[in-house]
């Protein structure tokens, strides 16, 4: 055979969406801004809140500060990693023709969104490995059981499809720029104003049923319930479901490869 | 390749408009045009990135936007520029995009013939103007396509390096790879191609070999293309 005869054809699709995992996990791992973002920030906070007595002088909720800061800072991990990372990623790679590269590719659309989600779901593995062992140094104390790790599990699940499919959207719609401001700017008003660190009964009572159906607070306290109560918290996972499903069909009606 | 009547707009103004020409398999057909003709978009309606207003595009029998997961493999694509992580290493993006197909060519050989080797293990951000453009080439054959769409390939290389990729074209299509060239570089149309487009306002206005274009190589090509291009002037 010639050495350049024509013998095209696509990989197996489990092994280009573990292609695009490994590539994007690896480009993410060399970025600075990304780490601070997933790790550093919320690790810091959680020192802050868990370790320095300042949790007790916040409104994080009742009973020991560290109990209920854990939940409440993974859940900013999570958002971090599946809306404001994948974002910002997302964004700068439409703009270098990263995307446009990929759409001339035997990857596909939906062997790019999983490929973007499981790089996504590999971070989320360290950042719950690094938060929940710092957390058990600073004493936390989970309810245990089987129902409290299925509602773990179940809403970073749900919650990552939410955010991601929010950060995608974002990423779809906006420049790189833009996307880039306004990433961080939601990042910023969901932690302050979204129910991430206070929970919804401290908000102003004006506010509380707007807060309250954000995915933000159904992540917040959702990932609480779970891991103060020791249950399945099936109304956060399903508001996060729904917002999966909203945002999902957005992505899909404006995703484009260029 | 079959393009029909295809129109494409962005709002009103019609960047190809009423465009139609065909691409015969194993040849290197090149298609030439002024900034703003409408090659580009061409290209792009059949490498399935924009959706025809109008019109009728089959590459390798197939509708770019509606088969495009069945399509791609089949195709290779230089894009014009970009295409990389700013953080990815040559070698690296090679790998992965190889990873993507059945039967890559081997990663070694086009290094070295693409001269990558020396920039390998350089992020695509540091990499010069020319070895950007030769890995963007490299990336748009190492899936082995049947048909590779090459956008400028040549802007920014060096003489040797012109040659170099010249050299590869013709390779490709002595191995039975469809080549579809778009660039400004008349000389390289004359040299490589075996069927030329020239397209203008969004139409083809001339096609034909080189020889047939030059006649039998009494102008240049970059003349036939100045006449047939000229902005044309009001009659007093």
């Amino acid at each position: 055979m010639s050495t350049y005869a024509p013998r095209p054809g696509s990989a197996p699709w489990t092994r280009k969406v573990l292609a695009h995992s490994r590539m994007e996990f690896r480009l993410l791992i060399r970025n600075g801004e990304q780490l601070l973002l997933a790790l550093v920030i919320p690790l810091g906070l959680l020192l802050l809140l868990g370790g320095t007595g300042l949790g007790s002088r916040l409104p994080l909720g009742d009973g020991p500060a560290i109990d209920q800061a854990v939940p409440r800072v993974l859940a900013l991990a999570i958002l971090s990693s599946s809306f404001t990372s994948l974002a910002i990623a997302t964004g700068f790679e439409r703009r270098y023709g990263v995307i446009k590269r990929l759409g001339a590719s035997p990857l596909s659309r939906t062997g790019l969104l999983a490929g973007k989600i499981g790089a996504v779901l590999v971070v989320q593995v360290i950042q719950l490995a690094v938060l929940i062992g710092t957390g058990f140094a600073l004493g936390w104390n989970p309810a245990g059981g089987v129902d409290a790790v299925v509602g773990v599990v179940l809403v970073v699940l749900c919650g990552t499809a939410a955010f991601a499919s929010l950060g995608l959207l974002m990423a779809g719609v906006l420049r790189a720029e833009a996307t880039l401001a306004a990433a961080n700017l939601l990042y910023l008003l969901l932690l302050v104003g979204g129910a991430v660190l206070t929970p919804v009964d401290e908000y102003p009572a004006g506010m509380q049923g707007v807060v309250r159906v954000l995915p933000s607070a159904a992540l917040a306290n959702g990932l609480a319930n779970s891991t103060i109560e020791g249950v399945i918290p099936w109304a956060a996972a399903l508001s996060l479901a729904l917002w999966a499903a909203v945002l999902g069909y957005l992505v899909s009606r404006t995703f484009r490869w260029d | 390749m079959e393009i029909d009547n295809l129109v494409v707009r962005y709002g009103e103004k019609a960047a190809v408009d009423g465009l139609s020409l065909t691409v015969a398999a194993g040849t290197v057909t090149s298609v030439l045009g002024p900034n703003g003709a409408g090659k580009t978009t061409t290209v792009e309606s059949c490498e399935g990135f924009r959706r025809p207003d109008s019109g009728r595009v089959r590459v390798l029998g197939l509708d770019p936007i509606a088969d495009h997961d069945e399509l791609m493999p089949r195709i290779g694509v230089m894009l014009q520029e970009g295409g990389a992580w700013s953080g990815v290493r040559a070698i690296e993006m090679l790998r992965y995009v190889a990873t993507l197909h059945t039967h890559p060519l081997d990663i070694p050989a086009l290094v070295e013939r693409l001269d990558l080797g020396s920039c390998g293990r350089t992020p695509y951000r540091r990499l010069s103007g020319g070895q950007k453009q030769r890995l963007s080439f490299a990336l748009a054959i190492i899936g082995r396509p049947e048909i590779a769409f090459l956008d400028e390939p040549t802007t920014g290389l060096d003489p040797h390096g012109r040659r170099e990729i010249w050299q590869l074209i013709r390779d490709l299509r002595d191995d039975g790879v469809t080549v579809v060239l778009t660039t400004h570089a008349m000389d390289e149309a004359e040299q490589l191609s075996d069927q030329v487009h020239v397209v203008s306002a969004g139409k083809v206005i001339a096609s034909g070999t080189p020889d047939s274009l030059t006649e039998h190589h009494t102008k240049s090509l970059e003349d036939v293309f100045l006449e047939l291009t000229a902005p044309k002037r009001e009659a007093r």
